[in-house]
């Protein structure tokens, strides 16, 4: 146990005098990770009461939900939102960021922060003044509504990687390209894009995401048939627990992990 | 090219082409803005807009006049008071846990290599990512009577009743801390990464004890960092609503909850849009304070 005494760090603390720091460490990690996993085997379980480890092993819950209509209306309503989500989110938080970045106006400071007022402003507040608002414009419970709500909620957080990744970008490149007779717009796509796909690319994983586990804002403008999985997951844990949700929340996290593992490896390949 | 080098190569008798080439540059330089429009007029229809329209009800009473009736009801109903008083405890309570777990936890791995870092990072970013319903789903899973905490709590002999760990204040705690950890320790770690471990060496040569190196010379470079994702922290516990409604059983109502509940109980506008001025307000004045506070830090962290 020799390498208990050596020095640990460049404070040539011993390893022994700060083994808190390594148990308490692991247990903050223990506390973050486990929770969400537990929910795993859990939802194979087949007692109402979601048992762990299970007793007996089932597959009712997942059944339960696949052969419920609602939950599969709401289910397909949160991938086709959470899909044009991404698809309009990521061209306009793209642009926005390439093009205030390259502009380098005074003003570009200004309109930077408001298009990131909708991470400041509290989440509650939006979903309340866009139901006041889709009231009056007829618009509660329609597809386009969430869809551009959830749009105007991702378009900063694409502006934020996009913007980030420009940063490392030397801009000088597209004009050797327009030099070398390349429109504005080839340079862009054909210089720009595939150096900074891979920040788009994560951008646009993010955007669908952001619409797929959004909750507030589906919840006061989300409604009858364009009910969002997560609107229908809220209102069902008000009343009590049920095990269905666990089940889901499998497949939710599965389908997050898997998104975003794809989404680092297409960055790994780029380097 | 700048406007200055296209000057200076025109010369004498290129000032009408210099002029020229000046107006294509700026207009250049405002059609590349121009690229934001889009993006603009979005974020103003949908959320601006409708916000500002939210915020004007505020400062009208019932029959429609002007009047700061809504704002003086909020002063006089000791109502109001205890959701703001509600609000402050449990984001500072949550800032100061997140805190106290996160401010170790980014130590813990800054000190690890930087490849051990990175694997232990999967178990900070995992939750980032997940669906908060979900994961308060699972707090609410593990939490309750006939749960995973309170069955293995008797099975170990720490108690002999089911205790009441949710739908309580303590379980909105211990779940809006599990939501918000990765907020704090994400900035933390990337200022901590960056602190140079010479210092630390030069500290140690010179006679201090490990305690005393850590407290005088790392601590005070990693505060950028703390309060940058400690400011976070708290201004979005702020707005939280899901959580408290789903963990605090109806007994913890912070100021998105209480405006949730004016609209869809008591069709209320005038006094849920004036709480939710107060709350903006609140969560501006703490923004720009940490911002001071913070300089050079960057608040949105290096986790991304």
């Amino acid at each position: 146990m020799g390498w208990l005494d050596r020095p640990a760090s460049d404070t040539q603390i011993s390893h022994r005098a700060r083994l808190w720091l390594y148990a308490l460490g692991v247990l903050v990690l223990a506390f973050l990770a486990l929770p969400t996993l537990i929910v795993i085997p859990m939802s194979f379980s087949q007692s109402q009461y979601l048992e762990f480890p299970p007793r007996e092993w089932s597959l009712r819950w997942y059944e339960a939900y696949f052969a419920s209509p609602s939950w599969m209306a709401a289910t397909a309503t949160s991938f086709k939102a959470g899909f044009c989500t991404a698809l309009l989110a990521t061209p306009l938080g793209t642009l926005a960021a390439y093009g205030l970045h390259a502009s380098r106006l005074r003003f570009a400071g200004i309109a930077i922060l408001a298009l990131l007022t909708p991470t400041i402003v509290p989440v509650i507040l939006v979903g309340i003044a866009l139901f006041y608002a889709y009231v009056q414009l007829k618009m509660v419970n329609s597809f386009l509504g969430i869809v551009l709500a959830h749009t105007m909620l991702a378009v900063p957080i694409v502006m934020m990687i996009v913007g980030s990744a420009l940063k490392s970008f030397d801009l000088d490149q597209e004009r050797v390209a327009r030099s070398l007779g390349a429109t504005r717009t080839q340079a862009f796509l054909r210089v720009t894009v595939p150096q900074i796909g891979f920040a788009i690319v994560t951008s646009a994983v993010l955007a669908f995401l952001t619409s797929f586990d959004e909750v507030v804002i589906a919840l006061f403008v989300s409604g009858g048939d364009n009910a969002t999985l997560t609107r229908m997951m809220f209102l069902a844990l008000r009343d009590q627990i049920d095990p269905t949700i666990a089940a889901i929340s499998t497949i939710m996290i599965v389908m997050t992990s898997l998104l975003l593992a794809v989404s680092q490896l297409l960055g790994k390949r780029d380097d | 090219m700048t406007a200055g080098s296209i000057h200076a190569a025109a010369g004498p008798a290129g000032d009408f082409h210099a002029a020229a080439l000046r107006r294509d540059h700026w207009r250049e330089r405002l059609g590349l803005a121009g690229l934001a429009a889009p993006a603009l007029l979005l974020v103003a229809v949908t959320m601006l807009l409708p916000v500002g329209w939210l915020f004007s009800l505020s400062f009208l009473d019932d029959g429609g006049a002007l009047s700061l009736a809504n704002y003086r009801r909020m002063l006089a109903e000791p109502s109001y008071t205890r959701t703001f008083v509600t609000t402050f405890e449990i984001s500072l309570a949550t800032t100061a846990i997140c805190i106290l777990l996160g401010y170790p936890l980014a130590y813990f791995l800054s000190q690890l290599p930087r490849r051990i870092a990175n694997l232990c990072m999967i178990a900070v970013l995992l939750p980032f990512w997940t669906s908060l319903l979900v994961r308060t789903y699972a707090w609410l899973v593990l939490l309750q009577r006939s749960g995973l905490v309170n069955s293995w709590g008797m099975k170990l002999g720490l108690w002999s009743e089911p205790l009441q760990l949710v739908h309580n204040t303590g379980g909105t705690l211990v779940g809006m801390v599990h939501i918000m950890l990765p907020f704090l320790v994400l900035p933390l770690y990337g200022t901590m990464r960056a602190i140079d471990r010479n210092l630390l060496r030069a500290a140690a040569s010179l006679g201090s004890t490990p305690a005393h190196g850590f407290r005088t010379v790392f601590f005070p470079l990693s505060l950028p960092g703390l309060t940058a994702g400690a400011s976070l922290v708290f201004v979005l516990c702020l707005g939280f609503y899901v959580t408290p409604a789903m963990l605090g059983g109806g007994k913890v109502t912070m100021v998105s909850n209480r405006i949730a509940n004016d609209i869809e109980l008591f069709f209320n506008w005038g006094a849920a849009s004036a709480l939710g001025v107060v709350l903006l307000v609140i969560t501006l004045v703490v923004l720009v304070l940490a911002a001071r506070l913070s300089r050079g830090a960057d608040l949105f962290g290096t986790g991304h």
